[in-house]
């Protein structure tokens, strides 16, 4: 359970730009229903720089590979 | 269980008469306990939100908010500009009663009582608590101004650093002011709430001045010794769009005003007579954090801890937002405050509810603003736990600063304002 709320607290995270829980406003990103391997996958190419971006390529460095893997089981789930 | 109920029910209805009739968890919807939330805005509505979201509802929540609807201050520069209007920037608080269940009190809590785990509002009545959350973002240091601390002065001279009434009336002194004239703003010492407003402001009004009084200009006296936060960026807009229309000069600090004359005084520095004047004082946490004894740091900001942003002086009380001293490199701005909200309330249903409490949270910061009528510039900062410092750290390699304005940013600093409204509000 512990571990869910810490989830929740990473996940929670990226609200600010891509919808609470992951159900974007507007024409920004939903994240929600996501398969995870694809998450995964995005935010390693941000990491490493192999995908171009304004910001996420910033923000993708502040994460460790198991708490990005954790958030993207966290929006995969959501419906 | 006492602590859950309203134990005064001046002004409360025959529901809340009805609840502090029930004896016990199990009689109450498998209530957890009760929270109060003191301000609505980035840290406070966010906290209210996600405590009824990852309780499942088990924990009661009440929302303590004078004002009668959300105003944002991001984006509400534009407002200032001709931009934008105050509606875009106005969301209603309705949703967080109708969709969770949070109890809106439209008051403001004049006294905390953290023995007896009370708080009680201007309108007489009192609501007790399991735990406080206290997030009344920032007042102003009006003493250190003499012209200014007084109700009159300052009906005259807005700040328009808290959006809502104020950003609404010093638009209307800009647009009354004739073309040819003067705009003068102060920026205060940090730390201040929003360190690159004031720079936002200055091309927003800048740029109105460009299109519609183009003899007009905007003098920004900067407290700071340089531009406080994106300064190449801003100093590069003010080249590249706005030459001519803003002068900045940098290590004036504004020490008094004459309302009657307009006229600024500085420390060091001649007389500064303008036609409209935006005086941004210096700030410290929200009175009521004051009132309670939370302004544990030069009885200015509030000590918490990071974990679960519990107060370092009193225990079940916790302080979000503007309010806090915050972590080495986290800024005082409605993205940090929400993050706060949200961290809270994962340690708030953590505590509440038999959990272990979160022990490494991560989160960001991201600041656009607009150089432009559609052009952007961000900073950007991830923030995790240090276990040794026992506080937030910026995780090194990440985070950074846009190269270039851009109008691609502009599209999602929008984004960014609808995402994190709806985030704290629908």
């Amino acid at each position: 359970m512990a571990q869910d709320l810490q989830v929740k607290q990473w996940a929670s995270a990226c609200a600010n730009c891509h919808g609470t829980n992951g159900r974007a406003e507007g024409t920004a990103v939903s994240l929600a229903g996501q398969p995870a391997d694809e998450l995964i996958k995005k935010m390693a190419a941000f990491k490493s720089g192999e995908r171009q971006a304004t910001i996420m390529h910033q923000i993708a460095k502040g994460y460790t590979d198991a708490q990005i893997a954790a958030m993207a089981a966290f929006f995969a789930a959501q419906k | 269980m006492k602590r859950r109920q309203f134990i005064h029910s001046v002004g409360a209805g025959a529901g809340l008469t009805a609840l502090g009739l029930s004896a016990g968890c199990a009689t109450v919807g498998g209530s957890k306990g009760k929270v109060v939330v003191i301000g609505g805005g980035f840290s406070g509505a966010t906290a209210a939100k996600y405590i009824r979201m990852w309780s499942e509802g088990a924990i009661d929540v009440t929302l303590v908010e004078p004002n009668p609807a959300f105003v944002s201050c991001p984006i509400s520069n534009l407002v200032l500009g001709g931009v934008k209007q105050m509606a875009d920037i106005t969301t209603s608080y309705d949703n967080l009663k109708g969709r969770h269940g949070i109890q809106m009190v439209r008051d403001t809590v004049v006294a905390v009582d953290a023995k007896k785990r009370t708080v009680t509002l201007a309108g007489g009545s009192t609501l007790a608590y399991d735990r406080l959350i206290v997030s009344p973002g920032i007042d102003f240091m009006y003493d250190k101004i003499p012209g200014l601390n007084n109700a009159d002065a300052q009906s005259k001279v807005m700040h328009a650093w808290k959006a809502g009434p104020q950003t609404a009336t010093l638009r209307k002194q800009l647009e009354a002011m004739p073309d040819g004239g003067v705009f003068a703003m102060s920026v205060p010492l940090g730390p201040y709430r929003c360190p690159p407003g004031p720079y936002e402001r200055a091309c927003q009004i800048a740029g109105y001045f460009k299109r519609e009084k183009p003899r007009s200009k905007v003098v920004l006296f900067d407290a700071n010794k340089d531009v406080v936060s994106k300064g190449k960026l801003f100093k590069k807009a003010w080249a590249d769009h706005y030459n001519g229309y803003i002068d900045y000069r940098p290590n004036h600090k504004v020490i008094d005003v004459d309302v009657q004359t307009k006229t600024l005084k500085f420390d060091f520095n001649d007389d500064m007579k303008a036609d409209v004047l935006n005086v941004i004082p210096e700030m410290r946490a929200g009175t009521i954090a004051r009132t309670a004894g939370l302004t544990t740091l030069d009885n200015r900001w509030c000590e918490v801890d990071f974990l679960t942003f519990e107060s370092v002086a009193q225990k079940n009380v916790h302080v979000l937002g503007d309010s806090i001293q915050g972590a080495p490199g986290m800024p005082k701005s409605g993205h940090m405050a929400n993050q706060h909200g949200k961290t809270c309330a994962a340690a708030v249903v953590a505590m509440m509810t038999g959990q272990e409490v979160p022990s490494s949270p991560v989160y960001a910061n991201t600041c656009y603003s607009f150089v432009t009528a559609d052009e952007v510039v961000h900073v950007a900062s991830v923030h995790s736990y240090n276990v040794e410092k026992k506080t937030m750290l910026t995780v090194q390699g990440s985070g950074g600063l846009t190269p270039e304005a851009n109008k691609l940013e502009g599209v999602y600093a929008m984004n960014w304002a609808h995402n994190i409204w709806a985030d704290m509000l629908s």
